[in-house]
């Protein structure tokens, strides 16, 4: 090999010098011309040794003649070419430069081997020099790819300098060359799907299976990448961003931006979560009232989103990101569609209205209910009940009834300020409007919930009294201690009195359970409306639109793997 | 090297294969499906616009003749979009991975990718269903169990192919295969 001098490595050996050849030329062994081929270059050993696989950005393939800097995975035996480096360059500089990056990153990069685009007929000296440049950088094994101007035939050579471990194992390899965009496998972010446990945070990335070492290193490299052809840095680099790196004005500044509101932002809930914990709220009538309002419960959920959202750490990996973004974006979803929903319901003064109808619908639902005890008390669907019975629970019901009819009659001058101040809660969020209304409903549905609780109450007990009497009746009694049934010998006149009530609770089970059941259905009407209110909260506050969106607009910041289309075409 | 044959289906439909060996260690087939025929699309149409014409003089509604016409038009859209599918490919590159594409009508194409570490062997199976059919599928490797399989991936699944087909293709994977298994026990 043709040793040049450091010297004239400094001076900047120009590219265009003269002629010719790296190695034996071509990789085509079969007669269509179609490369650039995957199979490899090689006139001499055809005995199988491994497959080299050297991936090679589609953006270098025009570059001009220089060194191959990359990242080689031993076990793979995969070469993944980075970056191109031009003459002139200072060796030390270019050493600089790597370990700058492996810092950067955490990825160990290296000088692969050479790149040669040749330009002219002649380049003899080149292909000299070219091959001196493997005793500065060594690098096992040293890959040589070269490339004719205008033509599409590509030559690929990896050769070791040591001697092979077995004897008959060839000292050049088969190359397998692959081209990869870069631009698409950096934005992807396809990293390896879980660290190992075993291994060790530092330089040593983990090592991931096959092609996902690929992209990991890709995007750990991002400081490579970052300087462009127009900066005046000491080492010239050709890679994707090397015509103008990329960058919007807007994500700049919303970077810039971001840390001082971030900062703001989290003092601001830091108060406000403060402010809530404090001893106050904790006495008993408050917190029993806290703990059964949904919108409080909702506020509460949303505070702890937007505290993890603007906290000041930056997220560790792309999935605490996508899952920061997501919360994000819901969150100005709801408060789109809240301050929506105040517009429309300000827009044609529709309080007034709303308001002023709210009262007649409480009346009307009242009145079905006296309605509906009406028909209790007399011979509901055709059933006889127990006339006394009937007529004390139906009296009891009415009565409670009228209270509440008077109750709603009190309210209804308040009725309208209070739709206001829930209209203008809808500026926090759609979910918190909703919240409230969910809690309006179980407010005013009120009665029915009691109704059910007397109802349950009244069945439970005669359940109770009924099991009881009835192991009297056959003997038995339940042993407390035990906590199961024993048989006991009763005296004569408990007998008769526990049958005598056994029969009158028999008797009376009928009447009871047709009001348990009235009114448990409609409980579960209340309850049905109420959970279709919480289910809508649930799917605003949890649906991920932000991956969604990705999904649909920029599909490959999500994919799983990426397309690979034969030779004929460039290979991603 | 390019070669087409023809073969049929389960079905009687015919098929075309068009083999592509690009170098030893790389190569590509290709399945075509019969095409949406005419008479199958006109029977459709015909079909659900006679009904749409028949709630018509029942309801003397014309909102339903527009529906028809825009349920035929969106059905055929989703059908030739999500449903059809007009080539399948299967592509092997030694020591990197197998990829499956399925193009459909209107131009979609989805492809899987399976790395070569994963693959264990390329096999076709047997299947009963109202009589045997031969398919062919590739067996991947369980992380835990070194002799164990984790997933079945079937190919050609929308084409469905004879015997005779599938045995062309089993062969050529068979040599990749070998192939990589040789390179990659040596050291």
């Amino acid at each position: 090999m043709g040793l040049v001098s450091r010297g004239a490595a400094a001076a900047g050996v120009g590219a265009a010098s003269a002629v010719v050849r790296p190695g034996p030329p071509h990789a085509v062994p079969h007669p269509i011309p179609t490369p650039p081929p995957e199979g490899a270059a090689l006139g001499s050993s055809r005995v199988p040794g491994m497959v080299l696989k050297a991936f090679f950005p589609t953006c270098c393939a025009s570059a001009d003649s220089g060194l191959l800097v990359g990242r080689w995975v031993p076990e793979q035996s995969s070469a993944v070419v980075l970056a191109v480096v031009h003459f002139p360059f200072i060796p030390l500089q270019v050493k600089e430069l790597l370990a700058q990056v492996h810092q950067a990153g955490r990825v160990g990069l290296a000088v692969l081997g050479t790149w040669c685009h040749r330009r002219q007929e002649a380049e003899e000296s080149l292909g000299h020099f070219l091959e001196g440049l493997g005793t500065i950088f060594s690098h096992e094994p040293w890959l040589q790819l070269c490339r004719e101007q205008g033509s599409k035939l590509w030559s690929c050579k990896a050769t070791r300098r040591q001697v092979p471990p077995c004897p008959g194992a060839p000292y050049e390899d088969q190359v397998m060359l692959v081209f990869y965009d870069q631009r698409k496998v950096l934005l992807s972010q396809l990293h390896p799907p879980a660290a190992l446990p075993d291994c060790l945070a530092g330089d040593a990335a983990p090592s991931a299976g096959g092609l996902a070492a690929v992209f990991d290193t890709v995007a750990r490299s991002e400081a490579l990448f970052r300087s462009d052809r127009f900066d005046d840095g000491p080492v010239r680099l050709s890679h994707w961003q090397s015509d103008g790196v990329e960058a919007s004005i807007l994500a700049e500044l919303a970077k810039r931006a971001s840390g001082p509101v971030c900062v703001l932002l989290a003092c601001l809930l830091s108060l406000v979560s403060a402010a809530s914990a404090c001893r106050l709220f904790k006495l008993w009538p408050l917190s029993f009232v806290w703990s059964k309002l949904s919108v409080c419960e909702q506020l509460r959920h949303r505070l702890e989103q937007l505290t993890l959202v603007f906290s000041t750490q930056k997220a560790e990996n792309p999935t605490q990101l996508m899952r920061k973004a997501n919360v994000l974006v819901s969150v100005l979803l709801d408060v789109a569609l809240g301050l929506a929903l105040l517009s429309w319901l300000r827009g044609k003064d529709r309080i007034g209205p709303l308001a002023e109808a709210l009262v007649p619908v409480a009346d009307h639902v009242a009145e079905e209910l006296q309605h509906l005890l009406q028909w209790l008390m007399g011979a509901p669907a055709g059933l006889k009940m127990n006339r006394a019975l009937d007529q004390v629970l139906g009296r009891f019901f009415l009565y409670h009834l009228h209270l509440w009819i008077s109750y709603i009659h009190l309210m209804s001058p308040f009725i309208e300020r209070i739709l206001w101040h829930v209209g203008l809660s809808a500026c926090l969020g759609l979910t918190v409007a909703l919240s409230i209304l969910s809690d309006i409903i179980a407010l005013l549905t009120f009665h029915i919930y009691c109704f059910y609780v007397y109802g349950a109450r009244l069945y439970c007990l005669k359940i109770c009294g009924l099991s009881s009497l009835w192991r009297l009746f056959r003997g038995k009694k339940w042993n407390v201690l035990r906590q199961r049934v024993d048989s006991c010998s009763y005296d004569l006149d408990q007998l008769f009195i526990g049958t005598l009530l056994f029969t009158i609770l028999v008797f009376l089970l009928p009447t009871t359970a047709l009001y348990y059941l009235v009114f448990t259905l409609l409980r579960l009407l209340v309850v049905a409306v109420q959970g279709l209110m919480h289910l809508l909260v649930d799917l605003i506050n949890s649906l991920p639109l932000y991956s969604l969106g990705l999904r649909l607009c920029r599909p490959y910041r999500l994919a799983g793997h990426l397309p690979c289309r034969p030779p004929g075409g460039p290979c991603q | 090297m390019e070669d087409e044959r023809s073969f049929s289906d389960i079905c009687g439909g015919r098929l075309a294969l068009q083999r592509r060996y690009y170098s030893p260690s790389c190569r590509e087939f290709c399945l075509s499906c019969p095409r949406l025929s005419l008479r199958s699309l006109t029977a459709v149409t015909c079909t659900v616009w006679l009904a749409a014409y028949g709630l018509f003089t029942l309801c003397e509604n014309s909102m339903i003749l527009s529906a028809a016409i825009f349920i035929t038009l969106l059905g055929l859209l989703g059908y030739l979009h999500f449903v059809k599918i007009d080539q399948e490919t299967l592509l092997i590159i030694d020591s990197l991975g197998i990829q499956m594409t399925s193009s459909y009508a209107s131009g979609k194409e989805s492809t899987t990718f399976i790395e070569m570490g994963k693959v264990k062997d390329v096999v076709i199976n047997e299947a009963i269903y109202m009589k045997v059919i031969y398919y062919l599928c590739i067996l991947l490797k369980d992380p835990m169990e070194p002799h164990g399989i984790s997933q079945v991936v079937p190919v050609f699944q929308s084409a469905k192919p004879r015997l005779d087909c599938l045995i062309e293709v089993y062969r050529s994977c068979q040599e990749i295969l070998a192939h990589q298994k040789a390179t990659s026990a040596s050291p």
